[in-house]
Order: C-alpha cells, then structure tokens, then sequence
C-alpha cells in the first residue's frame, strides 16, 4: 500500500496535495485497489464549489459505483482530462498521473482536519484491512 | 453462507469473495477485465458448484421432462443436452436450465443456483408416481473451462480425467470416471466461447481443478470469479434469472423463442404462450456516460419507454453495454434511446445482438 507522507488523507479515501491556497485532489492506492478496474470517471466542471464532504464526482469499476467526496471546501480550478479518457490511469498511477481536480482552497485550516500518512495507514488496519 | 468444495482452493489463490445467492463465491482472483480477456484469448477456468443439479428417474422420466418443460426434450439422445426453461401457467419463467439425457428414462437438470429449492419443489410437485425425482445438487461440484484453449488443455491433461473422447459437438457430453467416481463433461458454457463443463462429486473437485490448472497455465489458463462470468455472458448476451428472464417475463419477449416448442404436447405454460402477444422485446444498448445498471429507466421522445436489465463493461468493446426491455415501438436497431444514470439522462442507442460471437475457426 502507497502512502505518500507529503499527503493528507481522508475517510473516504481522499488525498489532498496542499500548496499555498492551492490543492491537488485524487483518491488513494488502497481506493483505487478496493474498486478494481476503474473504467469510467465522472468529474465537475472548472469552477464549481464544493463543501467539505460533498459528493464531487464519481468512479466507476465494472462491479461498483462510488462517489468521491471533497477532502476540503474548494473551488474547481483544472480538472486531469486524461484520467477521464483512460480511466485506467486512476489504477496505475492514483498519486501522479491520476490526480482528479485541480482547486482552490475555500478554508486552508480545514486541512489539519485530515490525517497524515501514518495516521491514514493506522486508519485502515483499524478498518481491517 | 454456504461453500462449495473449491472455497479452500479459492482461498489461496487469494480471490475476493462475496456473497452470491447465499455462497461465498469468488468474483475475482487478478482482475474482471484480465480474467475476461484471458477466457477471450486463452482459458479461464471458473468454478460453478453453487448451481444446483436435479435428477429426473424412472419411465415417466421424459413425460414429466416433457410437462415441466418448454423446449423438446424428446429429440435429445443419451449424451445430448439442451437449453431450456421451466415455466408457470402463465408462460413466465420459473428458471431457465440445461436438461441432459443420461439415459432413456433418466434426466438431470441443472439449474440456477438461486432457485434451486424453489425449482425442485416445482417439478416434485408436478410428478407422477411414475418418476422419481431428486435434488443431487450435494453430490456434484461444477467447473466450466471455457476459451479457445480449452479442448488443448483437456487434451493434455488427458487421461486421468479423459478415458475415451472428449464430447465434440456443442450440447453433447460423455460419462466418465475419476478415480472410479463418476465424471460428466458436457461441452457447454455460459462464456460464448468454446469450452466445457465439468461435474465431478465434490471430493475430487481440488484435484481437478489443479490438473487442469497444471495443464493449463503454460497456455495461459487464469482462475476466473463470478464479475468475469458476468461480464463474458452479458457480451454473448446469454440471460441470467432476476435480470433478463423473471416470473414476470415470457420466452418471446426475452428472445427465445426457439426454445419453445409448440409443436410439443401440452406443457406447462403452452396454452398461454400460444396466446401472447408481447408489448415489449429484450434489446441490445451500447450506452455511455458510466455502466447503465439494473432498473435505470430508459426514455425516447420524453416518455419512458422500458428499463436496463443488465449493464456493464465489455471488455471487449472496451466501452458499456446493456440489455433492457422496451416498447415494441422502440425496439429497432438505430433507435437513439436516453438512459437515466444516477440523475442525469444519457445517449443511447439499439444495437444488434449479441455483442460478441466468436469465430467458428
């Protein structure tokens, strides 16, 4: 299991990449594995506003549909155009490549709201997993 | 939940298990995808022992066979089988099943895993003294091996599972033994490949599938769970019970007329089927926007016109597919239909069916 330590992380199995008022979005290697072959990926538009915990998007395996929830009230800045022509890059690649939206930070204090590495990987064994 | 004789085997090849009309099956081991192309390409191998297994015995044997049942059980030789279903009064599915002619007065009928009870009580109730009926489903284990490596891997196994030739045409099958416990290998599947099904008492189900599995993996063979079933026989549009075919649909508007026979003598739902007129057909939907699924209602010039059976990605197509009953009025090929996704209404459009069929080399 991949676990960044530059990220912080959610329940619903969220990172954040954090940079100044700015942040990048994208689901975890334990998501992505959970689902299985990601074949299609639904996105927002640039410029919508999401509270946090509100369904932002979706994923979708050939077994499974899930909602993604932001990490983070934001507002859509750039949305990864290639996860959504090949979703599969969601499987290969969830830190890098596989980033979903692009935001701004509506309440940067949010973040120490969400759990680090370690307490993300102590989050999921509790989880059983 | 209930396991079948394999449940060990699956558990070390560390498949992902899930509840499946009370057993804990498979659905994966690699991947759907992966598992899917492998039986496309090469062979998977799946285990089915969840299905039930009932027998039929005595001279009333093809009477009753003949009663409970749709198509024509009187053309099948002993070592033929075919496709059929059971049906109500009503001409509605009870089940659809594949009955095999052991021998003149000696039938088995293999039947959906979720309805085995339910199927058992039904054609027990509708027999005469003159036939014995029985629900052996816990003396046989299943496997399919399906794929166009198929046949070369039975062959290399060869004899301890192959005492004589292997069944050679589509709906035939051969009695063997396994160690002097009887084996059944019927060449049938559910995948739209070439390939064949095997029932062995449950005792022997391990060794067989590591035989074959040991015979297999050079040539590609993959263990293959219940989300690649699913996805093989959606693509080869076969029906699966509670999606397509229900004891709310007829034969006719499911597309199989041609297991119906009503040339037959009375069977149970004939005089209805003889009457029927369907309002709505079973089509073929190449959608898009996400997996049109089960029950999402479909629409054409603002009224709703019919719903999504079955839903999934294909594989093959690398893009989503689903059937789905419509108004007659808009059952077509070409027919531009919208599909309610989760709130939002997509495009799509009546194909042909089915999706797939494979190339008969």
């Amino acid at each position: 299991m991949i676990l960044p330590e530059d990220l912080r992380y959610s329940k619903e199995h969220e990172w954040v990449k954090a940079d100044g008022k700015q942040a990048t979005i994208g689901i975890t290697d334990y998501a992505q594995d959970r689902l299985g072959e990601i074949v299609f990926v639904e996105l927002p538009g640039e410029g919508e506003e999401f509270g946090k915990e509100e369904t932002f998007g979706v994923v979708e395996s050939v077994k499974s549909v899930n909602d993604i929830y932001a990490p983070v009230s934001c507002r859509v800045l750039e949305i990864n155009d290639p996860v959504v022509e090949t979703p599969e890059l969601l499987n290969e690649d969830p830190y890098t490549e596989g980033w979903l939206i692009k935001v701004e930070l509506s309440d940067p204090t949010e973040l120490k709201d969400l759990m680090t590495a370690k307490q993300y990987e102590a989050f999921l064994k509790e989880e059983g997993e | 939940m209930k396991q079948t004789p394999l449940y060990e085997t699956h558990k070390k090849l560390g498949a992902r298990m899930v509840d499946f009309a009370g057993w804990e099956m498979p659905v994966l081991y690699t991947g759907v995808i992966a598992e899917h192309l492998a039986v496309r390409n090469q062979a998977g191998l799946f285990d089915v022992s969840h299905m039930g297994e009932l027998e039929i015995i005595g001279p009333g044997a093809l009477a009753l066979v003949q009663k409970v049942t749709c198509n024509d059980a009187s053309r099948l030789t002993p070592g033929a089988c075919q496709y059929s279903a059971l049906l109500t009064p009503e001409g509605t599915f009870v089940d659809d099943i594949i009955v095999y002619r052991k021998g003149a007065d000696h039938f088995l009928i293999c039947v959906n895993a979720s309805n085995g009870d339910k199927d058992f009580e039904w054609v027990k109730g509708h027999a005469s003294t003159h036939a014995r009926v029985e629900n052996n489903s816990d003396y046989y284990a299943l496997m399919a091996l399906q794929g166009p490596k198929a046949k070369e891997i039975l062959n290399a196994v060869g004899a301890p599972l192959l005492a004589g030739p292997l069944p050679e045409k589509p709906f035939t099958f051969v009695e063997t033994t396994f160690e002097k416990r009887p084996l059944l290998i019927s060449r049938t599947g559910y995948t739209g490949e070439d390939g064949v099904e095997i029932y062995t008492s449950p005792a022997d189900a391990p060794a067989i599938w590591n035989l074959l599995m040991e015979a297999g993996k050079p040539l590609g063979l993959l263990p293959c769970g219940l989300g690649a079933r699913d996805t093989l026989r959606l693509e080869a549009c076969y029906p699966l019970y509670g999606h397509e075919i229900d004891d709310h649909t007829n034969p006719f508007e499911a597309g199989l007329n041609w297991i119906v026979k009503l040339s037959k003598e009375d069977f149970i739902g004939k005089e209805a089927l003889s009457k029927i007129r369907s309002e709505r057909k079973l089509v073929g939907l190449q959608t898009e926007g996400g997996i049109a699924r089960q029950g999402y209602q479909l629409f054409a010039q603002q009224q709703a016109v019919g719903f999504v059976t079955s839903g999934t990605h294909s594989p093959l197509l690398d893009r989503p597919i689903a059937l789905g009953y419509v108004k007659n009025d808009f059952s077509e090929v070409g027919t531009k239909i919208q599909v309610d996704i989760r709130g939002k209404k997509r495009e799509a459009i009546v194909v042909s069916l089915p999706f797939y069929k494979k190339k008969n080399i």
